[in-house]
């Protein structure tokens, strides 16, 4: 982590909430675009980054703990150089995402929540992209992929692996 | 000669079929055979299973053609499919011609209010936005006083399209009736229902329209300031509503008197829940907060706010613009308007069908979306995300309204269609939905959150054939509880898909080993 570039997130992130509420409400409501926006530069959001934030944000690192852990997005580890997430919500079901996933598990090796052992790819779940209407659906490296098979899931995995 | 126009989606579910492939393949064929083009990316007309789909403008109108590959975009030229606007023939025996786009039947027979322009215009193109009637409902409210606006909206009989179904003129009512300098219009585009894509598309298809409703929400109320809260499994609609923000400021339409910022959800299904969300906004985790008070009260930082649906302010220029009794005269019983129904999951024709609230599910499931992409029998069909009922095939003539899907012991929702075919194994499904919950959960009332995880554990020993009977009734009295006591929908509902699923679908649970799934 680059600390002076982290402060810059934060400050940043901090002025931008302050100036659309006139400096009214609580600087707090910059916790998630700080978050967000140090997960986007860095990958994960490196342990460093936390009392940085409470300090600008005058909150606990405990509570700045506590928000990170609750939502799913966050991850204080760095993932795949790809990531695959596959829609296992009802819409896709009923189009055979299951049997995609127990694929992943049976050809690849990879449960939800792995990683490749070349750490080309990170492999997970999602509960809907709004895509049910081209389900099976999955979202590669933010870009949504409809009519998903298990040869595009193949050509995929072949691609990336080192 | 003028050039062609082309007409390519690039709504996100356009795009995950490859519409960008398909709009370069044509661009390169084009300058091939030396042929003047202009290709405008739009949102998309909703009919998934045609997608990609390429519409050309002709004297008839727009032809439309689909679902196109990369191999077909050479025979297109050659049958004629670009000979321009000012010619009537087209390219009338390819395969893939569909005639007038307007006369495909799952268009034709809709009452497209809220998505009349999607599909049609280039969303961030506010000069084409005016030019389809964009801003029209907020001159006309502009020239009313705020309660007269307030008025319209109660009168249109519009009610939340979240999911809960709140009438939307008596919220707006509330917080313009509340004491405070300073309120805030909150956008629920947190769109986590399973099924369902209308938010998705009214942002990436029409963002201006979003907009326009949140000005006239503004206006009503007095509130000052707005947020857009976008789930972040929607890259595609939050750079769109982004840009369309900018591009509102710029023209001088945001930023005085009301201004708008895009949030991002990190991935909780709770925060699509409105209290949850507020506190997501304020940088706190996404836990419900009891009620009272209400947000109308103390909503966004303590502060007066008014927290709707997507497609709740989307219907809100149309309102303004017509009057909220030609809103009121589509609809059935209590529920007023028309409502973009999401066909989604084993369907032939998928996608987006905007209609007066009152149909049968099994006309919207058989008439238009022409039974399952499986061609197998209808099984099961699950309404309303998640947290809905699934319904038999016995219960198929209930009618798409508030009050009527509720009768039949469902819910309508966010107006999300997943239909299941003969190899669905519903006690699965049931599972799945408590596994779910149990993913979901915030944390903060313990039925929800411990409830959750012992129907899994419960409904895998009656999938195992471990004391069957005593463990269904289990299930049942877990459900009681969950019901009972949750303090939201996410414990309180859960229970709905799992009772349904033992009740209408009884042979689920007695029955193993499980059938062949889905492929
Ligand atoms: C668990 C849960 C999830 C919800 N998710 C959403 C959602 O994703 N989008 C939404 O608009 N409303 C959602 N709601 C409903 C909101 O709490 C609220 O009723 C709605 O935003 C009000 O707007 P409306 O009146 O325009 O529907 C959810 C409710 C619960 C209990
Ligand atoms: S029912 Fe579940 S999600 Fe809702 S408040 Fe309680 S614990 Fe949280
Ligand atoms: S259920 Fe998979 S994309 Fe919606």
């Amino acid at each position: 982590m680059n600390s002076e570039e982290t402060i810059a997130i934060i400050q940043s992130e901090c002025e931008r909430a302050r100036a659309f509420l006139d400096q009214k409400g609580n600087p707090r409501t910059a916790l998630l675009p700080i978050l967000q926006a140090i997960q986007s530069q860095f990958g994960y959001i490196d342990k460093d980054a936390l009392p940085l934030i409470a300090q600008e944000l005058n909150i606990s690192q405990a509570e700045v703990r506590g928000v990170v852990s609750f939502y799913h997005d966050f991850r204080l580890e760095p993932e795949g150089q790809h990531v695959l997430k596959l829609c296992r919500a009802e819409a896709c079901q009923s189009m055979g995402c299951e049997s995609l996933a127990t694929h992943m598990q049976e050809r690849h090796g990879l449960l939800p929540g792995q990683t490749l052992p070349d750490s080309s790819l990170t492999f997970e779940n999602v509960y809907c992209l709004g895509n049910c209407a081209l389900a099976p659906a999955a979202m590669l490296d933010g870009k949504l992929v409809g009519r998903v098979n298990k040869e595009w899931i193949d050509q995929l995995i072949s691609g990336v692996r080192r | 000669m003028n050039p062609i126009r082309i007409f390519i989606s690039r709504d996100a579910a356009s795009l995950s079929v490859g519409s960008n492939k398909i709009a370069q393949a044509i661009t390169q064929e084009a300058a091939r055979r030396q042929v003047q083009i202009e290709i405008i990316r739009t949102g998309s007309r909703g009919m998934m299973w045609l997608e990609p789909l390429v519409e050309v403008e002709t004297e008839r109108g727009r032809i439309a053609y689909g679902p196109v590959t990369l191999e077909d975009v050479s025979s297109l030229f050659h049958a004629g499919f670009a000979l321009g606007q000012d010619n009537f023939a087209f390219a009338q025996d390819h395969a893939l011609c569909l005639g007038r786009t307007q006369d495909i039947p799952f268009l034709k027979s809709q009452q497209r209010l809220t998505f009349a322009r999607i599909g049609v215009i280039d969303p961030l193109n506010m000069d084409q936005y005016r030019a389809h009637g964009g801003f029209a409902g907020f001159e006309a409210a502009s020239k009313i006083k705020p309660v007269e606006i307030i008025e319209e909206v109660v009168t249109s009989g519009l009610r939340g399209r979240g999911g809960a179904g709140f009438p939307a003129g008596i919220k707006w009512r509330t917080v313009a009736a509340a004491p405070g300098e300073r309120k805030y219009i909150v956008c629920n585009a947190d769109e986590g229902d399973s099924g369902t894509f209308a938010d998705r598309m009214v942002m990436e298809g029409d963002p201006f329209m979003l907009i326009e409703g949140m000005m006239i929400a503004g206006l009503a109320t007095g509130a000052t300031h707005g947020f857009v809260y976008i789930r972040s499994e929607y890259p595609d609609a939050i750079t769109t509503m982004r840009a369309a923000v900018e591009l509102a400021r710029r023209a001088g339409r945001l930023g005085k008197a009301f201004d708008i910022e895009i949030r991002v959800g990190a991935g909780a299904y709770i925060c699509g829940e409105e209290t949850a969300l507020l506190e997501s906004i304020e940088g706190k985790r996404g836990q419900v907060r009891a009620k009272p008070p209400l947000p109308a009260h103390q909503g966004l930082f303590g502060k007066p706010t008014v927290i709707n649906n997507v497609l709740t302010l989307a219907a809100i220029p149309w309102i303004l613009e017509h009057g909220g009794k030609n809103y009121a005269a589509f609809g059935a019983g209590r529920s007023r308007g028309t409502m973009p129904f999401q066909l989604a999951g084993n369907v032939k024709y998928s996608g987006i069908h905007e209609v007066a609230f009152g149909m049968s599910l099994r006309e919207m499931i058989f008439d238009i979306s022409g039974g399952t992409a499986s061609g197998r029998p209808v099984y099961a069909v699950q309404t309303g995300g998640p947290l809905g009922a699934y319904f038999p095939e016995h219960l198929l003539d209930t009618k798409l309204d508030y009050e009527a899907m509720i009768a039949a012991g469902g819910m309508l929702g966010h107006g999300g269609i997943v239909v299941f075919d003969d190899r669905a194994d519903i006690a699965r499904q049931a599972r799945f939905a408590m596994d779910f919950c149990a993913i979901e959960s915030c944390g903060k009332c313990t039925p929800c959150r411990i409830g959750s995880t012992r129907g899994v554990e419960t409904l895998d020993k009656i999938a195992a054939d471990i004391d069957r009977t005593r463990n269904i009734a289990l299930v049942k009295d877990l459900c009681a509880v969950m019901t009972d006591g949750s303090l939201c929908a996410l414990g309180g509902l859960t229970p709905m898909p799992v009772i349904s699923a033992l009740t209408h679908f009884p042979e689920a649970f007695t029955q193993s080993p499980a059938k062949p799934r889905a492929e």
